[in-house]
């Protein structure tokens, strides 16, 4: 199998020594199939020796009936995993493999080329430290080389090898190399790369692969494995203040209590001082545990128990920190994002955000432009897409630890997921946090919510109707509000159309007017349930993640969801406003229940419908209701 | 001063975060273990992942009931010494079948009684979790499998639709009854094994290593004579021979190399000078091209 050192044979004893101290490297190759770059790594492979004979024959076979190398062995044939794709020619996904040399063990995310396909790339480059970028000596720098550099370098990667490919097919050119390399160098002076290392290469004749090669004797800088076996990534994880993310704690009795997780970055002693980013509380490391015994110091990059010698609270998604230099703290924050799902990303819509293990409700509070990965342009936008990346300002429901991306790889990252159907969404790395985040503080009032409630004998709360267009909702919440008035009951009416005269008239249809559209809504019937005002709303809200951000906004049982549940054919068959007709004609673009889409509640507090009803009977019914929840009557507030 | 991690450290570390992201994110994770190689390093990162406590989740054995003897003696034996909760499971309707692997060949074998009986016990124990012990360098079909593997209800894994993974964030959210599907050895090659194996002096089913052993040759392959439930071929009688296994799964299934690696260091000096890969004495794999895929689309592991 690997390695050709002798010691194998001779001296198993002193190779297993040796191999002890190899270091790890973890790579990613960026390029199209047409770069050649399967073919690139699986020369690696082969070179390395670590193809076995039974892969090898099924290698001789397979490059007979499928290979493009005209029966001769076809390299990227070992790379092609899953059958579709082998049938389409094609890698679709992050694939990683594996070799190792006498130095070192590499790990090698192989990922597509294919502009579909960033969101791979992403994923590749996230736990790399070198990116290997593939260019065909005879095409030079293209859209796809410019777009590779620009998301491996959003991912923080460093050090870039200029795999200048394929020079056999220029003759060994070194006018046309250089032509290459300085045009890169230009291109790459935005991109804040630390080191970049040009090399000719011919992957398929294996020309400066492993072996100089003879070639180029113009050439006489290292061969592709020799400047992956020497190249020093960053060790300076290291030497950054000490941080570590909390993960587990471990309490096996009362008399041990341990905090676990990796370092992410910095050192650590027994007797050094702690802060607990969120609570501000110092202690001091006790001890460095682990099963191998206490430590006296741990270094970024193991995963360690630390005992302290103060009982303070620290749970899972806490960050512990070096006291002198705590990372930042905010709820809110501008962050780079890739987007990686179908379904785009829709500002002001509720998100999870998983940041280490920590892990909060988030929106997208401001998308401030898109950028094109293929020019690097800015692009204003309101949504990001597939695929795309944006800079935006989120807004999380909890303050979270994290040092900005570029000054700390190993803190400041996270995923995006929906909450409903815990897709992982996207990725975001932190730029800043912003400053109104700590500038402006919640002004706390003598006078409260429940005070005011209370003087109008009510309990505030928020009806919310959802239903779609022609189904009753304004008709009904109109009959509710005149009951509890008559009631004595203290009452406002929000009205879709009404707002979009005012407050939301810059608004449009798209999704994303549509979820902001809700969020201000939402947002303007928290403060009337602040003022202690049953307020009626009264939306179409064909999105279930909107109307949980409603929700979300105020407490636990102030939020009461009324489907008008009047089905599509009844609402189509009224078509009170005529709108259904244009919709269908074409005239309407985004009309809900035709060519947008309307997601049923499944938990609403009260169901009607006004096909089965009277719109007088589901008024009553939902009144009924009302006094039942118990928001009619006068209540007794925390005050 | 210590420069830096080497490499076998830093897939340790690497492992037992995955290890202790899983505990803290899933209320009934399992560990599922095979008793190979693999699963004791498994076993091993766990114990370091949670030390000075016990690890917060059982260990579980889908048993086959084909298993080598020596198998289960030190399944057994490893669970009393680090004071596992064990739970053993067997698919007692293919028992009453009398499904085998020499009455039944073992395609059908393997998907009554590992992967039909897998699914059994985690929708009998409402596992949420399984550590299973997985490589990406064993097989083409897993160099793209995640570390967090979602699967349905029906515990069936989509390659087309999986969760991008980015940096070691986990995305460990899922909706009742599915589950997920860990694997913190994802980045360890077969040397790695054994040299951490050797590093940590890891205890490992003796199999491993060469001894005398009765065997008989069909289709290019040893087969161990590991009880009398064997049929012999007419004029097959076994041999005594110096072999050893280089994977471990059912011994009718899986096929013995002549060696006299009887020491760790043999051993690995003989992988690594040896010219074919470890699962080609498996023989689930050849039974079809893209197989393992399909397997794990069904629910192998």
């Amino acid at each position: 199998m690997s390695h050709k050192s002798d010691l194998i044979a001779d001296d198993i004893l002193g190779y297993l020594k040796a191999q002890e101290e190899k270091s790890l490297l973890r790579f990613i190759t960026c390029g199209s199939v047409d770069d050649g770059k399967s073919t690139l790594i699986g020369r690696l492979l082969w070179d390395s020796k670590l193809i076995f004979e039974d892969q090898l024959a099924a290698l001789e076979s397979d490059s007979r009936k499928v290979g493009t190398q005209g029966g001769e062995i076809d390299f990227a044939l070992l790379l092609d995993g899953l059958q579709a794709e082998r049938e389409q020619g094609i890698t679709i996904d992050v694939a990683y493999r594996f070799f190792s040399t006498d130095k070192r063990k590499f790990i090698v995310a192989d990922t597509p080329g294919h502009e579909q396909y960033t969101r791979n790339m992403a994923t590749g480059a996230s736990t790399a430290d070198v990116a290997v970028i593939l260019i065909d000596a005879r095409k030079g720098i293209l859209t796809q080389t410019r777009r590779h550099s620009f998301i491996t370098s959003l991912l923080g990667i460093k050090h870039v090898v200029l795999a200048v490919n394929k020079m056999d097919l220029i003759d060994y050119d070194q006018s046309k190399f250089d032509q290459i390399v300085a045009e890169y160098n230009e291109f790459a002076k935005q991109l804040n790369y630390s080191s970049i290392t040009a090399i000719p290469l011919s992957a398929l004749r294996g020309d400066n692969m492993i072996e100089p090669s003879a070639n180029t004797p113009w050439y006489s800088g290292p061969t592709l494995l020799a400047h992956l076996e020497d190249v020093q990534v960053e060790q300076d994880a290291i030497d950054k203040p000490f941080r570590l993310p909390v993960q587990w704690v471990n309490r096996p009795n009362l008399d041990f209590r341990g905090f676990s997780g990796t370092i992410s970055s910095g050192r650590i002693k027994p007797g050094d001082e702690i802060v607990v980013t969120a609570s501000g509380q110092t202690s001091k490391v006790k001890e460095i545990v682990t099963f191998d015994g206490n430590l006296d110091e741990a270094i970024a990059g193991q995963a360690i128990t630390l005992t302290l010698e103060d009982e303070i609270d620290i749970s899972r998604g806490d960050v512990l920190a070096e006291a002198k230099a705590k990372p930042d703290f905010a709820d809110q924050f501008e962050a780079r994002i890739i987007w990686m799902h179908e379904d785009h990303l829709l500002p002001g819509r509720p998100y999870l955000i998983k940041m280490g293990a920590q892990l909060a409700n988030a929106q997208i509070s401001a998308l401030k432009y898109k950028v094109n990965v293929n020019t690097l342009e800015h692009v204003a936008g309101k949504t990001l897409e597939l695929n795309e990346v944006g800079i935006a300002n989120i807004s999380a429901d909890k303050a979270l630890a994290f040092d900005p991306y570029d000054k700390n790889r190993h803190s400041g990252r996270f995923i995006i997921i929906d909450r409903f159907t815990n897709a992982t969404v996207g990725a975001g790395m932190v730029n800043h946090s912003l400053r109104r985040a700590t500038n402006i503080k919640w002004q706390e009032m003598d006078i409260n919510k429940g005070a005011r409630a209370y003087q109008k004998g009510q309990k505030s709360a928020i009806l919310w109707f959802t239903g779609l267009s022609g189904a009753g909702k304004s008709t009904v919440a109109n009959l509710v509000e005149k009951k509890l008035h008559a009631l004595g009951k203290h009452t406002y009416t929000l009205d879709g159309d009404n707002v979009r005269h005012g407050l939301n008239k810059d608004l449009g249809f798209t999704d994303a007017d549509r979820v902001e559209n809700i969020r201000r809504v939402g947002e303007t019937a928290k403060l009337f349930v602040d003022a202690g005002v049953i307020t009626l709303v009264s939306f179409i809200s064909p999105f279930k993640s909107e109307r949980q951000l409603a929700r979300s906004l105020v407490e636990e049982g102030e939020f009461i969801e009324v489907f008008i549940d009047t089905p599509l054919e009844v609402c189509e068959q009224r078509d009170v406003k005529g709108l259904y007709k244009k919709a269908r004609a074409g005239e309407i673009a985004n009309f809900t229940g035709i060519d947008s889409p309307y997601e049923r509640p499944e938990n609403a507090e009260i169901v009607v419908s006004t096909a089965d009803q009277s719109a007088e009977e589901a008024a009553e019914i939902i009144v009924a209701k009302l006094e039942e929840f118990g928001v009619l009557g006068a209540w007794f507030p925390e005050i | 001063m210590q420069p830096n991690l080497t490499h076998l450290r830093q897939l340790e570390a690497e492992s037992i975060h995955i290890i202790r992201e899983v505990a803290a994110s899933f209320e009934r994770p399992v560990m599922l273990y095979s008793i190979g190689k693999d699963s004791s390093v498994l076993l091993h990162l766990a114990r370091k992942a949670f030390y000075p406590a016990p690890p917060p989740f059982p260990l579980m054995h889908v048993d086959t009931t084909w298993k080598f003897r020596e198998m289960i003696e030190f399944r057994d034996r490893m669970a009393a010494e680090y004071g596992f909760d064990l739970i053993v499971h067997i698919n007692q309707d293919g028992v009453d079948q009398g499904i085998g692997p020499f009455t039944h060949g073992s395609s059908l074998h393997t998907d009554v009684m590992k992967t039909e009986s897998l699914k059994q016990a985690l929708n009998k124990y409402k596992f949420d979790a399984a550590f299973g012990g997985a490589r990406r360098d064993e097989e083409k079909a897993r160099a793209k499998e995640r570390v967090f593997s979602f699967r349905t209800e029906t515990h069936r894994w989509d390659p087309k639709n999986q969760r991008p993974e980015l940096w070691d964030i986990y995305n460990a959210r899922i909706n009742k009854g599915e589950s997920i599907r860990a694997f913190p050895i994802s980045n360890w090659t077969e040397l790695d094994i054994w040299q951490y194996i050797y590093l940590e002096q890891i205890p490992i089913v003796p199999l491993y290593y060469s001894a005398k052993r009765p065997v008989v040759e069909r289709d290019g392959m040893l087969i161990m004579v590991d009880d009398d439930r064997m049929p012999l071929n007419p004029g097959e009688t076994p041999e005594m021979k110096s072999v050893r296994f280089r994977t471990l799964g059912c011994y009718p299934l899986t096929g013995a190399v002549e060696s006299e690696a009887a020491t760790l260091p043999d051993i690995i000096q003989e992988m690594l000078l040896t010219r074919s890969s470890e699962r080609q004495g498996r023989m689930i794999d050849h039974d079809q091209a893209g197989s393992m895929e399909k397997k794990k689309q069904e629910g192998y592991f």
